[in-house]
């Protein structure tokens, strides 16, 4: 009798041990690959553009990036004008991811006749989990160069007179699935500015981000506030609002804004609309990928 | 008296040489996958697979980062996981099973040995008992799973838009291929 108890007792240890090792096994790989790499933040934008300016989001290597700006006249301007729709500048470029970290660019704007081109380096990535690093941060240069004809021929005018120098420094983090919000200080250098009075160097700080409101659309907001004493005379602070849409290889920005340019130049500094004046136009970008390069050979 | 603890000491040491049975384990195990349509043919690969496999009891286990999938489209590879798979709210897919013809298998010769492994899928959230024929190469002190079976994607929650609808089938090839080696 004692023995059979005492087999029944070593039955049920048996049984016992059996049915820990069942779940133990799970856990005891989640035990030994705890940690084993950084969870790094992915998607933080739908797009390498917040509106007007950049995001910290970089094109993957090997990835061509074709995109279309339009912006429209002031709505204010009434039926006439079919509220700004008949006064229309456009951009056109091409961005190109070399590596996933740097990102270049090229574009031609019809406002002013201005070309611009851009670099574009991810220093730091937001991460979870063995590293963490609590947001991103991009560096992008610019330059822009008005190839519009000089208003006085008669004088020793020179074309380094037409370039400015853009330089941000992108700083975002993704809070949650939902919302991600982004920093730019930036400077905008001009070789030639129009008065004397006016400063060379204009200093801005940037703010903006996005809710995302469906998988597949989010809603953004971009506002650069100039420095005082560092700005152009008569000139108003960036804002901007609008939704992005995404379909399969497209990206539909669509927004509202007081700024003309799609560079940096003339969006941070050439503003001449005030918002809240009801100065408002609309824009939209459309950005469409290409994969050229197989980013698994 | 003395017969009562040999019994509880046999029994006891029994159950511990069970669960002292050698653990084989991979890190970098391959699981893909292929969905194949008329409109588009969509392939991924994921070389960081965390495996583990208990040749003692039959018991197999696999923790999949979805994130880890990599595709030949960057903007395919943000689409699966922003839109579909919901990678940040469900990072893992896991599978816990068995084996249930290991007896059948003598895993200390070398040799491919045919199995069948039954348990718990979890994609995106969702779990299903699944039933896959696979099978096992042991050479050179090494073991190799491998596997192909289908899955549905509705059967995981997964939406596909009917915009994209036939650009993704709706049954989705999965191979796995993953090598083991014993747990140190």
């Amino acid at each position: 009798m004692n023995a059979q108890k005492y087999a029944w007792i070593g039955f049920l240890v048996l049984i016992a041990s059996k049915t820990f090792s069942q779940d133990d096994l799970m856990k005891m790989l989640e035990n030994e690959t705890k940690d084993a790499k950084p969870e790094y933040a992915t998607a933080t934008f739908k797009s390498t553009r917040l509106i007007n300016g950049h995001s910290i989001e970089n094109l993957a290597g090997g990835v061509l990036d074709f995109r279309i700006s339009h912006r429209f006249g002031y709505i204010n301007s009434g039926g006439y004008e079919f509220f700004g729709l008949d006064n229309a500048t456009t951009r056109i470029g091409v961005d190109y991811g070399l590596t996933r970290w740097w990102m270049v660019g090229v574009g031609r704007s019809s406002f002013e006749k201005q070309f611009d081109g851009f670099t574009k380096f991810k220093l730091l990535r937001q991460s979870k989990g063995a590293k963490k690093t609590p947001v991103t941060v991009s560096l992008v240069s610019s330059m822009i160069y008005k190839s519009l004809k000089f208003d006085n021929p008669d004088r020793t005018n020179y074309q380094t007179s037409n370039m400015a120098f853009a330089n941000q420094l992108l700083i975002a983090r993704k809070f949650s699935e939902r919302f991600s919000l982004q920093l730019m200080p930036s400077m905008v250098h001009y070789n030639l500015v129009p008065r004397e009075s006016d400063p060379n160097d204009i200093l801005a700080v940037g703010i903006g981000g996005r809710v995302k409101l469906s998988k597949r659309v989010s809603l953004n907001a971009e506002y650069y506030y100039q420095l005082p004493g560092y700005k152009f005379e008569n000139t108003y602070n960036s804002l901007a609002i609008g939704f992005d849409i995404e379909t399969g290889g497209h990206v539909f920005q669509l927004h509202f804004t007081n700024s003309t340019g799609m560079t940096e130049r003339t969006f941070i500094a050439e503003t001449t609309g005030d918002f809240f004046a009801g100065d408002v136009r609309f824009g939209f970008n459309i950005s469409r990928v290409f994969t050229i390069k197989d980013p698994r050979k | 008296m003395i017969n009562k603890i040999q019994c509880l000491l046999a029994c006891l040491g029994f159950a511990f040489s069970l669960s002292a049975q050698p653990i084989l384990m991979t890190r970098s195990g391959q699981i893909s996958f292929f969905s194949q349509t008329p409109m588009e043919n969509i392939d991924a690969v994921n070389n960081e697979v965390t495996s583990m496999l208990n040749i003692g009891t039959g018991e197999i286990v696999y923790a999949v980062l979805v994130k880890s999938f990599r595709f030949q489209k960057a903007l395919m590879e943000e689409h699966f996981n922003e839109n579909y798979m919901e990678s940040d709210k469900f990072p893992k897919s896991t599978f816990t099973g068995k084996i249930t013809n290991l007896t059948a298998i003598d895993l200390s010769k070398e040799g491919k040995y045919s199995i069948t492994v039954e348990g718990e899928l979890t994609i995106h959230g969702v779990t299903k008992v699944i039933s896959v024929p696979g099978e096992l190469v042991v050479s050179g002190g090494k073991v190799r799973a491998l596997a192909s079976f289908t899955v549905k994607v509705a059967d995981y929650n997964i939406e596909i838009p009917s915009l994209v609808a036939d650009k993704i089938a709706k049954t989705i090839e999965i191979k796995i291929n993953c090598q083991y080696v014993p747990k140190v």
